[in-house]
């Protein structure tokens, strides 16, 4: 495993606010003439010193990069994520810090880079193919491969500003997975293309990682494909590395952080929820954990806690659904209440809920709770819906030996134990 | 991190260039790209048009018929005895590839600042994909010139310094590198000075007016012959005439000292260009 491709040395990346482009020659002059004449507010070279206006998109980011590596990248918006990948890919160059790398890097930081709309098909996959580093005998070599990919060999010929915009990515994204570069840069290639087609772009860039030992850095604020496609997981948080390691942990620190922290008490009455049309009839209110001092669950310990509803009308079949879901949105279980209650107009019902979690995995959760009305041909009317109504933790021992193997991505989130095996 | 001294990458990014690090090894190695960019100029210039290629004899021609009414016709400047369609020609011919190098060089970070601002290749690439371009599109106008020519040496109006013509080829050179080396300092001033693509626009048209196109360094009075040399582009377009048409002024003097102005734009425009090249998606 010591076999470095990429070395990111102590990188910092600096922009100036403000407007940066707007710089006239007068101005410059000015700053100049300042120099020159040594007057003593001009030693630094802009008036954007003074102010403080200097913004670090990365301070001070270290990371080796392993030959083979699939490594995912994630963070939130403005975390540096996008300015690491333009420092990789040369577009920008570092304030400070060097990278330094051993091979070819080609980045498809947007594909169709370079397509021109009045040229063919065939001329775009040989002009973007060039542009990314491809030289002609490259391309001669894959070019049906491309076109077979891209499923456009019909209309390969024709300008692609006839094509529609699923044809375009189709072919552009084709012609930057047949690159034959050692490292490749992705940055939320896969935003657009059919369901079909996303997935054969990701069964392509996972054969590309894995069989043919290139390294891929893969930037997206999609958890589903950086836990398909990456078998190793960077964090980034206002330009640092904040975590670097295995993708499923790397996910959770990331996720968790993101939502509100976990209480015992949850107020509920200010919550962001859904614009229903009979919304607000029986609202959520608050959710208080019964017994618990922290929002940890250990073992076969169950979720028990008080619901208050606040009722503004009469409602005779009132109906509650709990849904645990993963921190990437991935409902895990929903619960559905046994019975329909009644309720009457202003009063406030107080229930006692308890969860059976045990079959759930270790990991981070968020409770989705909906209020609806379900009447008797078993139709819903949702009267209010919050998506993280309670967070919390399962833990589950980690001295088993089906934790320690247990990976969400590949088992789910459910280890059901309900089987019996008996020789006979 | 126990190792960390002891490995060699083949690339180091680092925040600047060096100074003289041109790097223009890596040009060649794209050199495929050079071909494909000039391939699409020429290709996405002229797509659904009828005449195509054929607009770049028209064009040519039709503004040489303007200039053969206004500044031949109308306001009777003398060409030295040279048929006057031909003198403008030869004029046009030059002055076109030299401003067109010129301008379309001049934008090579503003222009293409999409493609830049997403992958890397050495930006060297486009400022000399666009000097091939003119310099195809330069190969054909000269040709026409050629033809008409030929056509005037036949009726016996011009007498052409055949002995000299090889010195034809240095003159190309000297504009190409010059119009590129000009190109590249403005387009790496203008990705922070953008008054500056204001000036090129109309500076081209002074430019002009201040070589002897429309007329012969001739009928310049002796007193203000020197600071008109000093133009670098006087030489040049009076030499091109003085081996095709057999008149106009050839000195080995303005010819070395524009050859000099070519390549000191040049090195500095590569200098400065490779300064700017790194970080201008910042500032841009």
């Amino acid at each position: 495993m010591s076999d470095v491709i990429i070395r990111i040395d102590d990188v910092y990346k600096q922009y100036r606010l403000g407007s940066i482009g707007g710089r006239t020659l007068q101005e410059d002059f000015q700053n100049i003439t300042a120099k020159l004449l040594r007057r003593k507010d001009s030693d630094t070279d802009s008036a954007a010193v003074k102010s403080g206006e200097r913004f670090y998109a990365l301070s001070g980011v270290s990371l080796d990069i392993y030959r083979g590596d699939t490594l995912g990248i994630i963070g939130q918006n403005g975390a540096g994520k996008s300015t690491l990948l333009k420092l990789l890919s040369r577009v920008t160059a570092p304030t400070k810090g060097t990278i330094s790398y051993n091979g070819r890097i080609s980045s498809m930081l947007e594909v169709g880079t370079g397509f021109h709309p009045e040229l063919t098909g065939r001329e775009n996959v040989y002009l973007n193919g060039a542009i990314l580093g491809m030289n002609k005998a490259e391309i001669d070599r894959k070019f049906d491969e491309i076109v077979d990919f891209a499923e456009l060999s019909q209309f390969i010929d024709t300008p692609i500003k006839r094509y529609s915009s699923g044809m375009y990515v189709k072919l552009a994204f084709s012609v930057s997975a047949h690159l034959d570069a050692d490292i490749l840069i992705m940055d939320e290639v896969l935003a657009v293309g059919d369901v079909r087609f996303q997935q054969k772009c990701l069964q392509k860039m996972g054969a590309v990682a894995s069989n043919e030992g290139r390294t891929v850095l893969y930037v997206s604020h999609n958890m589903a494909t950086i836990r398909q496609l990456c078998n190793r997981c960077a964090v980034l948080e206002k330009g640092l590395l904040k975590y670097d390691g295995d993708v499923a942990s790397g996910i959770e620190a990331y996720l968790s952080n993101q939502d509100t922290d976990q209480k015992v008490f949850n107020d509920l009455s200010d919550a962001v929820r859904p614009d229903f049309k009979y919304g607000g009839r029986s609202v959520l209110k608050s959710l208080e954990l019964i017994g618990k001092e922290n929002n940890y669950f250990v073992n076969d310990e169950k979720v028990s806690f008080l619901l208050e509803i606040e009722n503004r009308e009469d409602t005779d079949e009132l109906h509650l659904q709990f849904s645990v879901k993963s921190m990437d949105e991935i409902t895990v279980a929903t619960f559905l209440s046994p019975d329909v209650f009644s309720v009457k107009k202003d009063t406030i019902t107080r229930l006692k809920v308890t969860l059976d979690i045990s079959e759930i995995v270790s990991g981070s959760y968020k409770m989705e709770i909906v209020v609806a009305k379900a009447n008797h041909i078993c139709n819903f009317v949702h009267y209010d819906k919050i998506s993280a109504a309670l967070c919390f933790t399962k833990e589950l021992p980690t001295d088993t030996s089906y934790t320690l193997a247990w990976k969400t991505q590949k088992f789910g989130y459910i280890q059901n134990k309900k089987i019996t095996i008996e020789k006979v | 991190m126990e190792s960390k001294e002891n490995i060699k990458f083949e690339t180091v990014i680092r925040p600047k260039n060096k100074w003289f690090d041109l790097r223009l090894g890596e040009v060649i190695k794209y050199r495929d790209l050079v071909y494909v960019f000039v391939k699409r100029n020429f290709s996405t210039l002229y797509k659904q048009t009828i005449l195509g290629p054929a607009w770049i004899v028209i064009t040519e021609i039709i503004t040489t018929v303007i200039y053969t009414i206004i500044f031949g016709n109308i306001a009777n400047i003398g060409t030295n005895g040279v048929p006057t369609f031909l003198f403008y020609l030869s004029g046009n011919t030059v002055w076109g590839f030299f401003s067109k190098c010129f301008i379309n060089t001049s934008t090579t970070f503003t222009s293409n600042a999409a493609i830049f601002g997403k992958v890397y290749f050495p930006r060297l690439v486009m400022p000399i994909s666009v000097a091939l371009t003119q310099l195809i599109t330069f190969a054909i106008q000269f040709t026409l010139f050629l033809c008409f020519l030929v056509f005037y040496v036949f009726k016996g109006s011009v007498s052409p310094n055949y002995a000299l013509m090889p010195l034809f080829f240095l003159l190309v050179i000297i504009m190409t590198v010059m119009s590129l080396g000009f190109g590249i300092i403005i387009s790496s001033l203008t990705t922070k000075y953008r008054d500056l693509t204001v000036m090129i626009s109309f500076g081209i048209t002074v430019w002009m007016y201040i070589t002897p196109i429309v007329y012969p360094i001739s009928i310049v009075p002796d007193r203000w012959r020197l600071i008109f040399m000093l133009n670098p582009m006087s030489s040049i377009v009076e030499a091109f005439r003085y081996l095709f048409l057999g008149v106009g002024e050839l000195k080995a003097g303005y010819l070395i000292y524009s050859s000099a102005i070519a390549v000191f734009a040049f090195l500095f425009g590569t200098i400065l260009f490779n300064r700017i090249e790194k970080t201008f998606m910042d500032t841009v």
